[in-house]
């Protein structure tokens, strides 16, 4: 603790001697330390407030807490095994990540054009899902941030529903490795249509609900109406995208400015306010969801029967998959076909999920709009079969910059609902 | 019409197998061997492999591919950048067009004024960075460490992609956080795991590594820790000296 004239630096110790300390000074402000053990700052984030009384005068922001080294672990694996670490950075956004992933790698490897059409709509099916889920999440955590935990509830009763779909087709709630390069890693399973159906029937209600209780609740209105302000020439700056960008006014979107996948096909609106502030981004939050409900309509009249994974059987993994003895998936048909068929087959499917494909030289960038904003992959090959070098651009990364803009001149309470609409997840910050 | 013909003919054997192959024999050797293995013999066959690095690609116009819709608009970018940049076009040393991206690689002291021009040029208006990314090549000799930023235009829907390098012994990039704020954290980030030093940069601290780390661990001559076992003291090689496909 260093105390001075000016200021208390209470970034550690005891509370009894702060008191003490600022009661034997004319100290009248206090640096504070906001986590990274806090319950509203979504993991491990940590602010450094400056507080003059209730204001906060000044807003740093730490991080790294998180940091897992997923980048430099890439350089070590396949190019396939890479989707197993992306999908865990920004876990909220699992299919983002490993399609923008993909998207990289395919572009590097020129199959772009040639993955499958049911792979693409499978991608977009799910990561419309994801981003409904997501929005959820952000919906959920800010409504207990500001003590309301009947949003809390319900939010993460709501992504149950769409976590039920993503276990039934990848197996897992999260983590998923799905999206692989050259398509997905499995066709859908029977029941997943009529799962993602029910959903449609079951989630406008249950939005609707959820608008009910926040659109109009006064006391929702006065903690996020002009609250963490951010403008348009603010966001360009500050290399804000996604909804908080859609919230200052610009009607920005990668689905529809550089389509990807097959956006292009798709009818769907982007959502936009010109607030600026908390309460525009969680009514653009709330419009992308619906939105997203009319894409995975169009995506379940697209599906079409037919592979999910490219045909080049120098890239492609079996994707045709069943249910295993061990509970894996295996792929019957071609365990046949390399273990008493042709022993070519055995030598190539052994080379290909040891060694790996090589992907050529070169680099590529590949950006989706994810959940956040636009998560960018910078992928670099050097002809071989691991990557030399992938780094993400993280939305949540690049947003977190802006919590000094938005809190700055606030109130103390205000920082929550501020951190609390940009939405970061530190898995993604920190990678 | 002579030299017509001679250039002509120069251009014919510059395309001759013969002397690609002699460029090619001429390049650095960047590997050997198929599995890394350097303690013990490689018993694979593939011990006398070498695989040798290119040149750096310098792309002419025309810059559009009519048959990549990609490419649509990269002549005009490339055109709108030169004129703007005017006196100061030499700042873009070379031009690459691969996989339907443009790229200007860019002398590293000239950054901070294409950043400015890519920003403010009305015909340009790259209002967007998508920050910086540090990639090492121990091998590329005087330009191992490159810092690659990407730009994006909301008003003419396009993106470019800008490379600058420095040498390890030097590492030393100007930087544009005067010019894109945005790039604050993403600088520091490439100073952190690159050692990048970004000259002009208001605070360059690291961001994910402690405060007191040592070494930048994204580099690829980074030391990586081996993974001890309980078996008389043997350890599991880190994983950039283990037998592995390369």
């Amino acid at each position: 603790m260093t105390v001075t004239e000016d200021y208390i630096d209470a970034s550690g110790g005891d509370w009894d001697d702060v008191i003490e300390k600022a009661q034997a000074t004319s100290a009248e402000r206090l640096v504070v330390n906001m986590g990274p053990q806090h319950p509203s700052t979504h993991g491990v984030l940590r602010l450094i407030l400056t507080l003059d009384g209730e204001t906060c005068t000044e807003a740093r922001v730490g991080i790294g807490y998180l940091h897992t080294g997923i980048e430099k672990n890439l350089e070590y694996r396949t190019w396939t095994q890479g989707t197993t670490f992306v999908t865990r950075m920004d876990y909220l956004t699992p299919l983002f990540n490993e399609t923008a992933y993909c998207l990289a790698v395919e572009k590097l490897l020129g199959i772009t054009d040639r993955v499958p059409e049911r792979a693409n709509v499978i991608r977009v099916m799910m990561m419309e899902l994801n981003r409904m889920a997501s929005h959820f999440v952000a919906m959920a955590t800010f409504g207990m941030e500001l003590g309301a935990t009947t949003v809390m509830t319900n939010g993460f009763r709501e992504r149950e529903m769409i976590l039920d779909i993503f276990e039934l087709v990848t197996g897992l709630r999260m983590n998923h490795a799905y999206v692989r390069p050259g398509g997905v890693a499995q066709d859908l399973p029977p029941g997943a249509v009529g799962k993602v159906r029910e959903l449609l029937k079951e989630m406008p209600g249950r939005i609707r609900t959820m608008r009910k209780l926040l659109d109009e609740n006064p006391v929702y209105l006065a903690r996020t109406r002009d609250v963490a302000h951010l403008n348009l020439p603010g966001c360009m700056a500050l290399g804000v995208t996604g909804p908080l960008l859609r919230a200052s006014g610009l009607a920005w979107d990668l689905r529809k400015a550089k389509p990807y996948c097959g956006y292009e096909d798709y009818e769907f609106d982007v959502p936009v306010s010109d607030g600026g502030d908390v309460y525009a981004r969680y009514r653009v939050r709330m419009a992308e969801m619906e939105e997203s409900l009319k894409i995975i309509e169009q995506c379940l009249d697209k599906l079409q029967p037919g592979p999910v994974m490219i045909k080049d059987a120098k890239i492609g993994w079996p994707a045709k998959l069943a249910l295993g003895p061990d509970g894996l998936g295996n792929s019957p048909d071609h365990i046949a076909h390399i273990m008493s068929g042709s022993m070519e087959a055995l030598i190539h499917h052994f080379k290909l999920v040891t060694e790996g494909f090589r992907v050529p030289a070169g680099q590529a960038y590949a950006a989706v709009e994810s959940a956040k904003g636009e998560l960018g992959c910078y992928a670099v090959s050097d002809g071989g079969t691991r990557p030399h070098r992938v780094h993400f651009r993280d939305p949540s990364f690049t947003h977190l910059q802006a919590v000094a803009a938005m809190c700055e001149g606030g109130t103390v309470a205000d920082v929550i609902a501020a951190v609390a609409s940009i939405d970061p997840v530190m898995g993604g910050v920190d990678r | 019409m002579s030299t017509d013909n001679e250039r002509e003919r120069d251009e014919e054997a510059a395309n001759l197998p013969e002397k690609q192959g002699r460029e090619r024999l001429a390049a650095p050797v960047r590997r050997t061997g198929m599995f890394g293995a350097t303690t013990t013999g490689d018993t694979s066959g593939f011990g006398g492999l070498q695989v040798r690095g290119s040149a750096p690609v310098a792309d002419q116009r025309p810059f559009t591919d009519p048959d990549d819709p990609r490419t649509a608009d990269f002549d005009r970018v490339a055109d709108d950048l030169e004129a703007a940049l005017g006196e100061s076009a030499g700042a873009v040393e070379r031009v690459e067009v691969a996989y339907g991206e443009l790229t200007f690689h860019v002398r590293r002291e000239a950054l901070p004024e294409v950043a400015r021009v890519l920003r403010d040029d009305p015909s340009l208006r790259y209002e967007l960075c998508t920050g910086v990314a540090g990639v090492h090549f121990p091998d590329d000799a005087g330009r191992e460490l490159h810092a690659v930023y990407h730009f994006r235009s909301l008003t003419h829907n396009s993106e470019i992609r800008v490379a600058t390098t420095c040498p390890d012994a030097d590492p030393h990039v100007p930087s544009i956080v005067s010019v894109y704020p945005t790039n604050d954290w993403h600088e520091r980030e490439a100073w952190d795991f690159f050692g990048i030093v970004f000259d002009g940069h208001p605070a360059l601290t690291r961001i994910q590594m402690p405060d007191d780390w040592h070494g930048h661990p994204q580099r690829k001559d980074y030391p990586l820790g081996g993974i001890p076992v309980e078996y008389r003291g043997a350890t599991v090689p880190p994983p950039d000296e283990r037998r592995s496909y390369k």
